[in-house]
């Protein structure tokens, strides 16, 4: 019959089915380097390598050659390509430069304190310290000045402050709304209201931030008369807009998979419609309306232009009607100014490193709660 | 045969039998009370949408000229006379178009293997959904971390070392790498969508092509491709509608303030819409008197990034009813 | 409890008389597939005849169908699928290590249940196959076309719109534009599975003859669940229990004098 052509016909295609492949392997290549790449600017901050105190025992040039390669670029606070380009007697400069530095400190200011924490230390990042300045212990996180203080704190609180008020907001008003459109709603309706709701997410954050900062921080200013007028409440309910479609999305499409016999049995028992979706389909679908909101406690962490025009300062309080710097804004507004190589450089590297672990987990979890709902649904568990 | 009201489980009916028409319902309050909650949770957020559509057309529409979008602003945004967005237009819609050139190709490739090779229950296959997965979920400006830390000083500055240049001509923030960040941003939207439109094509048709002695490879470009293609276009066009109105990955790879020029080069930074919209709102120092501007600028970056969603919408609405039609 | 005799049918057989015993031409020896640990199909040895048309029948799930996509190895397709035994198609085994899947599928073609046109012109479905191998001239393309469109008795209907989708036909032409686009690359076997099962009884009757008529050129396997069908078109029939042969020979004696008796219930409708 003639059919033993045989494989060598076909290395073509076998050729292009490797290419295939390997370009597939380019997501989770990414996934790795976005981690690698963002981690690697802030190792030094994870392994104690940096030093901010103003009082340092110096390197005095003449010992340049007692001291490894990796503490001298922690002291001279230079990347290691850059000390990979100086020459021996750069470094030396760049040590009596720093040994001048250090003889400049007024006297008094060398008695003081402060002056001789390494505030990238641990306990300076995550505890409250009582500054020289300042009555009792705080949570500060100010990057400028003197002595800079790291306290990440406060852009915690501020990031948790912004994300609850903006997920309280959205949740359920987002279920809500999911709940109608997929079980109460004509049908009709539905083809119009999903698309519509939808069309939310296609507003750009900036714009939403921008509509907050002009429009809604003077409304709500009126409305609940409370002192700081850009404040983590209207941020966090801006956040809320830009994070119910995410929500109301998901949580429809669980709701919509549950299947059509569930219902048809309820209200073929005599059930109203909403006894059907509230007793019946909500439970059901109450897996995937909980990874809807972990989904979008992912994305509402996450978002930067909204807090980033609404709240600027940067305070430790625990009262959503003060101002608030998240995580997010603080990288944002920050990363300009910071001296590339040096301390607040790599810190806002390791926030960010801190913020990828954290919206890493949250989707883990949201899509394995997603996948053990669908596979429930089709009966495989 | 015994009466249907009279069970033994069930109290007495004290309705008349089912021989008899139905009365219609008597008001249920909590039926109401639901249906009443939920229908204004789905007003509310309609309202949100129509309120800050209407906010932004209605206060922008009169700053909007053809003077405005075709002009290059001097340094003072805000003299109405010679203030225009179009720098601002070209490199928003440059950084996308370069975009697309990246991620199209790789998204749709990475879609053909998940859909059409990939054994579902292998661990590579299962690791690369998760990853794509994961990708989706980055914060941008995480996004904007990798770009500088990973592109800007990682590729460019040893591009850089690699042509010998003497000040840094790749290794400094340009439209090339916001555009590649954008690119890694927004795979996941193409992914998703291609592999949709890739499982919406019945097997029926694969089946037929393999069976007439087409390889898979040739079945996939000949039959699979051309069905899927409409999806594909929706994908990346979602991708380009989102990619076009963020700001937090292009804030430390690309975006300046102000330039005198329009890019001329694909290292050189860019003005854009929305990076212009968040430095004039945050650092504008008379909010009243630059409004109109400011909210012109605004309502050109919302036409743009609306116009795409739509024309996706209407594509995939024009896809979903050709692939009924196969049946 | 009274035992129902059910009548003997009287089926229209178009062959009576017992064709020429052709040389065997499909030779299946000792196959067994296993879906996973699971065998379908068990230990199946078969000869089938050249240019004759031959029928699978037996109940839903019996293995017909899983057997005749063994014979263009569609079943390749499917993960998790093990196949035991031999197939020789004109004496060479199609299970062998260097045998070319593509090449085989262009001799042994195949006609499914539900009809499957690619969305593209009447014209561009029975030429696909025919670019697929290679064939550029345009009026060698035109000239196969048109002959395959006349061969399935399609040609006067679709003559003026050969461009036009072949979506917007009906079900039976669908069908039979399929058989056109498979017998457009002059394939030695075709193997059609219950081709006609989705079609009207007039659809179905224009099939039926089209077949007849494709056995001069082809050798045709079908497999079908309509008795009467088999009966009607078939020269040889197989019957087919839960993944075994239980029979094979002529139609004629398969359904008027079967051996077996699970045949013979089979056929008289005893169970199905």
């Amino acid at each position: 019959m003639g059919i033993h052509r045989g494989h060598q016909a076909r290395t073509g295609e076998w050729l292009a089915e490797k290419f295939i492949f390997l370009v597939s392997l380019s997501a989770i290549l990414m996934v790795l380097l976005i981690f690698l790449f963002v981690a690697r600017e802030a190792l030094p901050i994870f392994f104690g390598q940096a030093n901010t105190a103003l009082v340092q025992k110096p390197i005095l040039p003449e010992t340049l050659d007692q001291h490894s390669p990796a503490e001298l670029q922690a002291y001279l606070e230079i990347t290691p390509d850059e000390y990979a380009k100086m020459t021996p007697a750069m470094l030396r400069d760049l040590l009596s430069v720093k040994v001048d530095a250090q003889n400049d400190i007024p006297e008094d200011f060398r008695n003081d304190p402060d002056a001789h924490i390494n505030t990238t230390e641990w306990q300076y990042l995550l505890q409250p310290h009582r500054w020289n300045d300042y009555a009792k212990p705080e949570y500060i996180w100010q990057p400028v000045g003197q002595i800079k203080k790291f306290n990440i704190i406060p852009l915690i609180v501020g990031t948790l402050k912004v994300t609850l008020i903006g997920l309280l907001f959205a949740v359920p008003l987002a279920v809500g709304a999911a709940i109608y459109v997929s079980q109460l709603a004509r049908p009709r309706f539905r083809e119009i209201l999903k698309p519509a709701i939808e069309l939310l997410s296609g507003i750009p954050s900036v714009v939403v931030g921008f509509f907050a900062l002009l429009v809604m921080a003077t409304v709500l200013q009126s409305l609940f008369h409370y002192q700081v007028r850009l404040n983590a409440f209207v941020a966090g309910i801006a956040l809320g807009f830009a994070v119910i479609p995410v929500i109301f999305s998901i949580a429809e499409d669980a709701l919509t998979s549950v299947p059509r016999n569930y219902t048809q049995a309820a209200l073929a028992l005599g059930a109203s419609r909403w006894q059907t979706a509230w007793q019946i389909v909500l439970p059901a679908a109450l897996p995937g309306v909980f990874a809807a909101a972990v989904l979008g406690f992912g994305r509402a962490i996450g978002e930067t232009m909204i807090v980033l025009m609404v709240c600027s300062a940067s305070v430790m309080s625990w009262s959503i009607f003060d101002s608030a710097r998240s995580i997010t804004t603080t990288i944002a507004a920050e990363m300009a100014e910071a001296v590339s190589g040096g301390a607040h450089y790599r810190i806002l590297f390791m926030l960010g490193a801190l913020l990828f672990a954290a919206t890493f987990v949250s989707n883990m979890i949201g899509d394995f709660v997603i996948h053990r709902f669908k596979q429930k649904l089709e009966g495989k568990r | 045969m015994n009466s249907v009201t009279s069970s033994q489980y069930l109290p007495e009916s004290t309705e008349p039998p089912l021989t008899r028409h139905f009365r219609a319902e008597k008001f249920d309050f909590w039926s109401f009370f639901f249906f009443g909650l939920t229908g204004l949770a789905t007003l509310f957020i309609l309202g949100i949408l129509a309120t800050i559509l209407l906010n932004i057309i209605i206060n922008g529409w009169g700053g909007l000229s053809w003077h405005f979008v075709s002009t290059i602003p001097k340094k003072d945004f805000f003299d109405v006379h010679t203030t225009g967005v179009l720098p601002m237009i070209v490199g928003t819609t440059i950084r996308v178009i370069v975009m697309t050139l990246f991620v199209i190709p790789v998204g749709v490739i990475t879609a053909i293997y998940l859909t059409e090779y990939a054994a579902n229950t292998s661990l590579v296959t299962r690791i690369i959904r998760a990853a794509v997965n994961n990708l989706a979920g980055v914060p941008s400006i995480v996004f904007g971390l990798f770009g500088l830390g990973f592109f800007i000083n990682f590729v460019g500055k040893n591009m850089d070392a690699l042509f010998h240049n003497p000040t840094a001509v790749w290794g400094q923030p340009a439209l090339i790498w916001a555009s590649l960040t954008l690119a890694v941003m927004t795979m996941p939207v193409v992914i998703v969508a291609t592999e949709e439109s890739l499982k919406a094509i019945p097997p029926g048709l694969r089946e037929a092509s393999l069976a007439l002695g087409a390889t898979k490879l040739e079945t996939i470009l000949k039959i699979v491709l051309p069905q899927a293609l409409p999806g594909i276009m929706t994908g990346g066009i979602l991708a380009v509608s989102r990619a076009a109105g963020e700001v937090a990955p292009i804030l430390f790879t690309g975006a300046a303030y102000y330039m005198a020029s329009l890019p001329a080069h694909l290292t050189d930074p860019f003005m854009d819409l929305g990076y212009h919209v968040f430095v004039l709102s945050t650092q504008s120092p008379n909010i009243e008197q630059t409004r109109p501007i400011l909210y012109a600028t605004v309502l050109v970056l919302l036409m743009l990034t609306f116009a795409l969603n739509l024309v996706a919408i209407i594509i995939r609405a024009r896809v979903r009813k050709k692939l009924r039609a196969l049946g | 409890m009274a035992v129902i005799t059910l009548p003997k049918i009287n089926l229209p057989v178009a062959n009576a008389a017992v064709p020429p015993a052709n040389k065997p031409f499909i030779e299946i020896e000792n196959v067994s597939l296993y879906y996973g640990a699971a065998k379908a199909l068990k230990n199946i040895s078969l000869n089938l005849g050249e240019k004759i048309v031959t029928a699978f029948i037996g109940p839903s799930g019996c293995g017909k169908s899983t057997l005749l996509r063994c014979l263009n190895r569609m079943n390749d397709l499917i993960d998790n699928v093990r196949i035991d035994g031999a197939i020789k198609i004109g004496g060479h085994n199609i299970y062998a290590k260097d045998v070319d899947v593509i090449e085989l599928r262009k001799r042994v073609g195949m006609v499914f249940q539900k009809s499957n046109p690619f969305p593209k012109s009447i014209y561009e479905n029975v030429a696909y196959g025919l670019r697929l191998h290679g064939v550029k001239d345009k009026a060698a393309l035109d000239e196969a076309v048109v002959q395959s469109l006349q061969q399935s008795a399609l040609w006067d209907e679709v003559k003026d719109r050969l461009h036009s989708s072949a979506l917007g036909l009906s079900g039976g032409q669908q069908q039979r534009l399929c058989i056109a686009r498979a017998i457009a690359i002059r394939p030695e076997v075709i193997l059609m599975d219950e081709p006609a099962s989705a079609l009207d009884p007039i659809a179905t009757t224009r099939i039926e003859e089209l077949i007849l008529n494709l056995k001069k050129d082809f050798t045709i396997v079908i497999v079908t669940h309509n008795m009467q069908q088999a009966a009607r078109i078939s020269d040889q029939t197989a019957f087919f229990y839960i993944g075994e042969l239980v029979e094979h020979g002529p139609t004629a004696k398969i359904f008027t004098n079967p051996g077996q008796k699970r045949t013979e219930d089979y056929v008289t409708g005893r169970f199905g």
